[in-house]
Parts: structure tokens; C-alpha cells; sequence
């Protein structure tokens, strides 16, 4: 995979004085909320027996099960097609708003419409289309729309600015646009590009989990009715197409791919006019207020209303709330403990060739295996607890941020005598790379935030468990409640991440993760 | 050689074509769509749905296309945006659905269903055993309804918690979860994952025949009253779509389906009449836990 420089931080150089302990304060509050966190934790491990199910699973993984040749190969281009037009459309419609980026509503917009996760796009949009090839793609441009405004709208922000100050006075915006600016940023937002396709078939896979026709939709089934070595199998090919995408994903064949994902999956839709304004007018009004026909039903509906919305707020909203907040928190710190774990695998101040050769094949079938599914192994090893998605969640991003900061410590040059083992990783590594380390993980606080959504989808109850229970109680007013209230927190983080990394001075420069 | 292969390839095609018209013909069904959501095994669905397809074409004279969904909300909205004509839904699903679309109907539901029940069934190590009446001791272990949206693994063994002990599921049960499905309900209280949980009775039967189950480890305790279940719905537009009597068609040909591979599909032994007032008690349910808004 390749990865956009990471110059900035060497540039940075001169802040480090200043911000040292500003990070180690940073650091220690986080430890700290999340050791106040545990007492509220749910992480006992209640199962008694689950070495037989474990068993089977293992079992399934060692002999998968590739004997439906025709549904895996329909699943997987489904998969593709979902992926690819998703994110072909999102990246369009991200680079119109990052064209606006400047303008705080703008800004304020792309936070919103990424802060709710591709599943909830997902659920609202299958309300209103039903199961059409447009919700799948919908779901997953409009959020990474919202990533792709952020992340080329701070390319622009960062780009040199001279050759724009060369131009001869009088030249318009899109020229100068067009030959200055877009240049340069080219590259950054393409090697970024070709990143967020990784994610948007991971996405348009999980989607499957909910009823859309990818290689999900399969693997969900096989999971619950313990058919591992078809599980296995679907696993496999997913995993292959990940791997091998930079061999397959070539520039001159992406508009030959985007065809053939049209030509496979045209994004139809059939709206039912009626069923749409039944919706907005309607189902996602909060029950108490459909009533009111006139002035005189105004109060009566607004009497009922806030005992209807406190209820919410006092068995779901808060509950929900909470959870989240305490499983995120949980998982930032257990991620930054794998990230310093699994870095020298690949880094070469810790080993020779073959070492990170195996370390890069191991941390990409880390990143590779969705959140859901190293959840669902954890909740039959240990029992359903906040501890498998606090696990999952660590796994997997700390693999990929490790993926990151190995990649990094390849720039670093050690002295000939410089310490060897665990000395090497306290004294001469870790200094050297904490700061692009805090700011990935930082970063990557949002993202995981985001993510404790799919996991209410599994049973642990975050919000996204009270938004899949809302959606499958038809209950559309108290859905897009919950939903704005995801929004809102996750919104929060960010603009915090983004303040504290900017307080800490770890490179304003978008990461590609 | 080919005759091993022939079938496999047969299935693949089934499955192919099935899957394609999900998103080529389902956009705007053309020819008459239903879906099937059976209460245990949900694997190879469009394989055993296929044949089920393949007799309703053949009695209605229409083609007829069978399209897989994940779960009941999935069916219901499929059901509400006119992607599906007909449902095989469970009694709450089948409340939800004919709520948001006004005019539909239940028209037939399996003979097992005029009378369903639910176990609720513990792991030894709970130390609880079946006495006849309700069992006071699940109180304070943790527990696992299997799909949100069930009727047989959530409302109907919610409501007789509720009512004997007064109280939510929360305040009763030490961990409250949902297991996603029958079979996965039946595994996670055999493995202890939840010590109690509630399920379906004839995907317990079902299971305890096939030997998946070990009653060396977990056991019913209780068997709940009966109440109406899984039935088929279809919508009130039909007749003006596919012409004049095509619901009573539908009708007829699903009380006459008689195969047993087709039967088997669901599995019921046979299909009887059923309306909507059957459901009326499960609809009272759903509101009096506060799982649906009072009409």
C-alpha cells in the first residue's frame, strides 16, 4: 500500500521542546479517563464452555469451504461494484465541497455527513428505495464524501503557495485552480484515493451484514449458523482482494472497472412517491407530535412530547451514550498499547528482511479482518461483554496504525552503536516516533468512535444498538433521533482530536488513514 | 463426473439468477416477488425458495420470483416499497408489515402456527430444571431472546416475563441480549454464554433430533402458553396488478401446496386459512411491552 509522506513531522522538529510534555499530559488524561472509565466497563468474560464452538471455527478456517464457486464470485463483484461506484461518487462529490472547504458551513456539513456510519446511511435508505443497488452506493459515497471533503479540502489548505502568487494578476479562481493548486495536490489525493477503495470494499462488505448482496450477506449467515468453513472461504477471498489491490488497482484501469461496476450493478432505483413523502411528513416525526391537525392540538401534542423524549433519553439515549463513550475510550488506549506492541514487526531498526516480510503479512490480515468478525470470535471466547468490541477494535486498528507507524520509523537512521532490544524500542525509537504516533491515533479516535456503531449491531449496546433496534421497530422518529445524536458526538470528537492535535502540533497534514 | 457436477452447477445458476434479479428485476418487479424468512437454517435459501417459486408460477399462470432477505425488517420494508407482493413473515413482522401497508392481508399460515409456543431453556450449570409452573429461578441470571424482531424468541416470551414477574427484562435478568436467531440462541446457552435464554420450540425439536443439542447441558425449563405465528401476507394491490381473484389464487395455491420439498422449506406440514384478526393478540402484545406505538 502506499502511503503519502510524512515529511511534516520531521519538519516540526523545533516544537518538539514546547510540546513534549503538552503529549505526555495528553497521554496520561487519556490513561487515566479510561482507567476512571472501567469500573463502568462491562468486561467480565461469562462463558463456560466454549471450546467446542471454538473449535468448529478453527476447524472451519483451516479447511474453507470454496464449493460455491458461483455465489462467492456473484458476492465478491457485487462487493466490487458497490465499493466502486460508492466511492467514485463519493470522491466527486467530496471534491465539489472541498472546492468550498474554506467556509466554516461548508466544513461543518462534510463533519456531519461522515460522522454517521455507512450502516445507518444504509438503513435510512433501504427505507425509502427498499433494497436497490442505489442505497448500497448512496450509503457509502455520501459518508466518504464527508472524508474525501476534509481530506483534499486540507491538501488545498496545504499546498505551496508561491506558484499561485506567480500567476499574473487578473488570472480567474478555477484557472489558478486548475494549474497551480490542483497540481500539486494531485498526488497526495491520489495515493489517498486508492486507500479509501480499501475501505469502501470493507464497507460495501459489512453492508451485506444488513441485506445488500455482497460477500456480508453470506458470510453473516454462515457465521450464524456455524458454517466456518464457508465462512472461511467467503473470509479468504475477501482478504485476497484486499491484498492484492495493488496489483489489480492500476490508474489506466479504474474507468474500465467503474464501467463494468455500472454495467453490473446499474444504480437503479424505483421511488415510490408516496412511501418518500410518508417518510419526511410522517414516520420520522416523533410519535407524540403526528397528531397535531391545528393550532388548538399544539400543546396537548408538546404535554405528551416531553415525556416521550425523556423516556428516550433515560432508557436509550443516555445508555447508549455512554456505552459508546466508555467503549471508545477503552479501545483508543488498548489500540495505542497494540500500536507500540506491533510496530517492530515491520520497522527494520528491529529486524532483518524475513522478519518484516511476515510482520507486513500479519499486520494486513489484522486490518483486513472486519471489526464485526474478530467481535463475534471474541463474544463466543469470552461471552457478551463490552470486552470482545474493546479487543476487535484494538486489533484492528492497532494494526493498521502500526502499519503507519512502522512505515514511518523506515525514515529513521540509528548510530552504529546505538542500543539493541527493548533498550532500542524505549530509548531510541519510541522518542522518535511519538509524535506522528499520538497523531494517528488521534485521529484515528473519530474513526473508531464511528465504528462502535457496527458493534451495537452485534449486542453491545451503544447507540448503535438503539438505532438498529429503532430501525427494526420501525420507529423512524426515534432512529433519526439517535442518529443526530451519534452525529453530534462524533462531531465533538473530531473538532477535539483536531484541536488537541493542533494544540500539540502534530503536523495539521491529513494522514491517510 | 457430470452427474455429480450437474447439480451443483444447477444451484449455482439458481442462485446466479436469483441474485440478479434481486437488482435487475426487484427495482420494479414485473412479475410477482415474494420473500421467505424460515425460522431456523437461513443458508441456501434461494436454493429451497427456488422450488417454492417455481410451483406458484405454475399454479397462478405468473412468473413468479423468490428474492432472499436478511432479517424480518428487511422482509417488512421490502414488503412496505412494493419489492415483494408476498411475505412468509413471522407474527410480529407480519403485524409490522400489514401496519405500514394499508389493505394487506394474511392469508394463510402453517397448521404449526395456529398454536406456537416457546421454551425457555437454561445450561445446567444454573442448576434450574422444568417444574410445571413458571420458573422463579431465571431471576437474576443473565439471559438471550434470539432476534429483535421475533416473535417466538422475543415478544411472546417477554410478555409472560414481564407479566409473572412484573418487571422489564433489565430489572429481572442480571445481562439482557439478543442471540440474532433460534440456532444461535440454542448454541450460546449450551456453550454458557447466557445461562437462560428462549427459542422457538420447533427449532429446539428440530435441533434436539439432529443431535445439536447435548442435554447434558442445557435444558427446557418451561414451555410458554400458545399464540399464532409465522404466516404468508400479501398486499391489497395485487388484484388490481395481476388482475381480478389473483389473491384468492394465491391462496388456493398455497393451502393446496402439498409437496413435502416444498413443505419442508419452512418447514411446516401443511398451509391453513388464516386473516388478520388471528393476530390481533400479538398486535395488543407488541404494544403492551411498548415494541409498537398504540394504534
Amino acid at each position: 500500500m502506499n502511503l503519502p509522506p510524512l515529511y511534516p513531522f520531521l519538519r516540526s522538529g523545533f516544537r518538539v521542546q514546547r510540546s513534549a510534555q503538552g503529549m505526555l499530559r495528553t497521554c496520561l488524561l487519556f490513561v487515566v479517563l479510561a482507567l476512571l472509565c472501567l469500573p463502568w466497563a462491562d468486561i467480565s468474560v461469562t462463558t463456560r464452555d466454549p471450546w467446542l464452538e471454538l473449535s468448529r471455527l478453527g476447524w472451519g478456517l483451516l479447511t474453507p469451504d470454496f464449493g460455491r464457486p458461483g455465489e462467492l464470485i456473484l458476492a465478491l463483484a457485487n462487493t466490487l461494484a458497490f465499493a466502486l461506484q460508492g466511492v467514485a461518487l463519493g470522491v466527486v462529490g467530496g471534491f465539489l465541497l472541498a472546492l468550498g472547504y474554506r467556509f466554516a458551513l461548508i466544513r461543518r456539513f462534510s463533519a456531519f455527513i461522515r460522522a454517521i456510519h455507512e450502516l445507518f446511511w444504509a438503513l435510512l435508505f433501504i427505507q425509502l428505495m427498499g433494497l436497490s443497488p442505489l442505497a448500497g452506493v448512496l450509503a457509502i459515497a455520501i459518508p466518504y464524501a464527508g472524508t474525501f471533503a476534509k481530506i483534499y479540502g486540507e491538501l488545498f489548505e496545504e499546498v505551496d503557495p508561491s506558484a499561485w502568487q506567480a500567476l499574473p494578476s487578473g488570472t480567474g479562481y478555477l484557472s489558478g485552480f486548475f494549474y497551480t493548486l490542483l497540481p500539486q495536490a494531485l498526488r497526495p489525493m491520489m495515493i489517498y484515493t486508492s486507500y479509501r477503495l480499501e475501505c469502501g470494499i470493507r464497507s460495501s462488505a459489512v453492508l451485506g451484514f444488513i441485506g445488500l448482496p455482497t460477500i456480508g450477506f453470506f458470510l453473516e449467515t454462515a457465521l450464524k449458523q456455524g458454517l466456518y468453513s464457508e465462512a472461511a472461504a467467503l473470509f479468504y477471498a475477501l482478504v485476497l482482494v484486499i491484498v492484492t489491490m495493488r496489483w489489480w488497482l492500476q490508474r489506466r484501469l479504474v474507468l474500465f472497472y467503474l464501467i463494468a461496476a455500472l454495467v453490473w450493478l446499474p444504480p437503479k432505483v424505483s421511488l415510490d412517491t408516496a412511501l418518500v413523502v410518508r417518510f419526511f411528513t410522517e414516520d420520522i416525526v416523533p410519535s407524540p407530535l403526528r397528531s397535531i391537525q391545528g393550532w388548538s392540538d399544539v400543546l396537548p401534542a408538546l404535554e405528551r412530547f416531553w415525556p416521550w423524549l425523556n423516556q428516550l433519553w433515560q432508557q436509550q439515549m443516555w445508555a447508549g451514550l455512554t456505552h459508546t463513550m466508555i467503549l471508545a475510550l477503552l479501545a483508543l488506549v488498548c489500540t495505542s498499547v497494540i500500536t507500540l506492541l506491533w510496530f517492530p514487526l515491520i520497522s527494520p531498526l528491529f529486524g532483518g528482511r524475513w522478519r518484516q516480510a511476515g510482520g507486513h503479512v500479519f499486520l494486513v490480515w489484522m486490518r483486513s479482518a472486519p471489526e464485526y468478525l474478530l467481535a463475534f470470535v471474541g463474544l463466543l471466547l469470552w461471552g457478551p461483554s463490552m470486552l470482545p468490541a474493546i479487543v476487535a477494535l484494538a486489533l484492528h486498528n492497532g494494526a493498521i496504525i502500526a502499519h503507519l507507524v512502522g512505515r514511518y520509523s523506515e525514515g529513521i537512521r540509528l548510530r552504529e552503536d546505538a542500543a539493541t532490544g527493548i533498550n532500542r524500542h524505549f530509548y531510541e525509537v519510541l522518542p522518535r516516533i511519538f509524535r506522528p504516533f499520538m497523531a494517528f491515533t488521534l485521529y484515528r479516535f473519530e474513526i473508531i468512535m464511528r465504528e462502535t456503531a457496527m458493534l451495537g449491531i452485534l449486542g453491545i449496546p451503544t447507540l448503535g444498538f438503539y438505532i438498529d433496534s429503532a430501525f427494526s421497530e420501525f420507529r423512524f422518529d426515534r432512529a433519526l433521533l439517535l442518529l443526530l445524536l451519534t452525529a453530534m458526538l462524533n462531531m465533538l470528537v473530531d473538532g477535539m482530536a483536531r484541536s488537541l492535535r493542533q494544540r500539540l502540533h502534530l503536523s495539521s497534514q491529513p494522514e491517510s488513514l | 463426473m457430470m452427474f455429480i457436477r450437474k447439480p451443483k452447477a444447477t444451484a449455482c445458476r439458481l442462485a446466479v439468477a436469483a441474485f440478479v434479479s434481486l437488482f435487475a428485476g426487484l427495482v420494479h418487479a414485473a412479475s410477482f416477488t415474494f420473500t421467505a424468512i424460515p425460522d431456523q437454517d437461513e443458508s441456501r435459501l434461494t436454493e429451497r425458495f427456488g422450488k417454492v417459486a417455481g410451483y406458484l408460477s405454475e399454479q397462478l399462470g405468473v412468473e413468479v420470483t423468490y428474492i432472499p432477505v436478511k432479517s424480518y425488517p428487511a422482509a417488512v420494508t421490502a414488503f412496505r416499497n412494493n419489492q415483494v407482493q408476498l411475505a412468509w413473515f413471522g407474527g410480529l413482522s407480519g403485524v409490522q408489515a400489514r401496519k405500514l401497508v394499508p389493505g394487506s392481508e394474511a392469508i394463510a399460515q402453517g397448521a404449526e402456527d395456529t398454536a406456537f409456543k416457546s421454551y425457555v431453556i437454561a445450561h445446567v450449570s444454573t442448576g434450574l430444571s422444568a417444574s410445571g409452573g413458571f420458573p422463579e429461578g431465571i431471576a437474576g441470571k443473565s439471559f438471550t431472546f434470539g432476534s429483535k424482531g421475533s416473535t417466538s424468541g422475543r415478544l411472546m416470551p417477554e410478555y409472560y416475563i414481564r407479566s409473572h414477574f412484573n418487571k422489564s427484562p433489565e430489572q429481572i435478568f442480571s445481562r439482557v441480549g439478543f442471540s440474532g436467531d433460534h440456532s444461535r440462541t440454542i448454541a450460546l446457552v449450551q456453550a454458557g454464554t447466557y445461562e437462560v435464554g428462549v427459542v422457538n420450540y420447533s427449532v429446539w425439536d428440530d435441533e434436539l433430533k439432529q443431535g445439536l443439542v447435548d442435554p447434558a447441558k442445557v435444558r427446557v425449563l418451561w414451555t410458554t402458553p400458545e399464540y399464532p405465528d409465522y404466516q404468508w401476507s400479501i398486499r391489497g394491490d395485487v388484484d388490481a396488478t395481476y388482475g381480478q381473484g389473483f389473491k384468492a389464487k394465491v391462496r388456493k395455491a398455497l393451502l393446496e401446496m402439498s409437496a413435502p420439498e416444498l413443505l419442508q422449506a419452512f418447514p411446516r406440514s401443511a398451509f391453513v386459512p388464516a386473516s388478520n384478526s388471528d393476530y390481533a393478540p400479538i398486535e395488543s402484545t407488541a404494544v403492551s411491552i411498548g415494541l409498537m406505538d398504540a394504534p
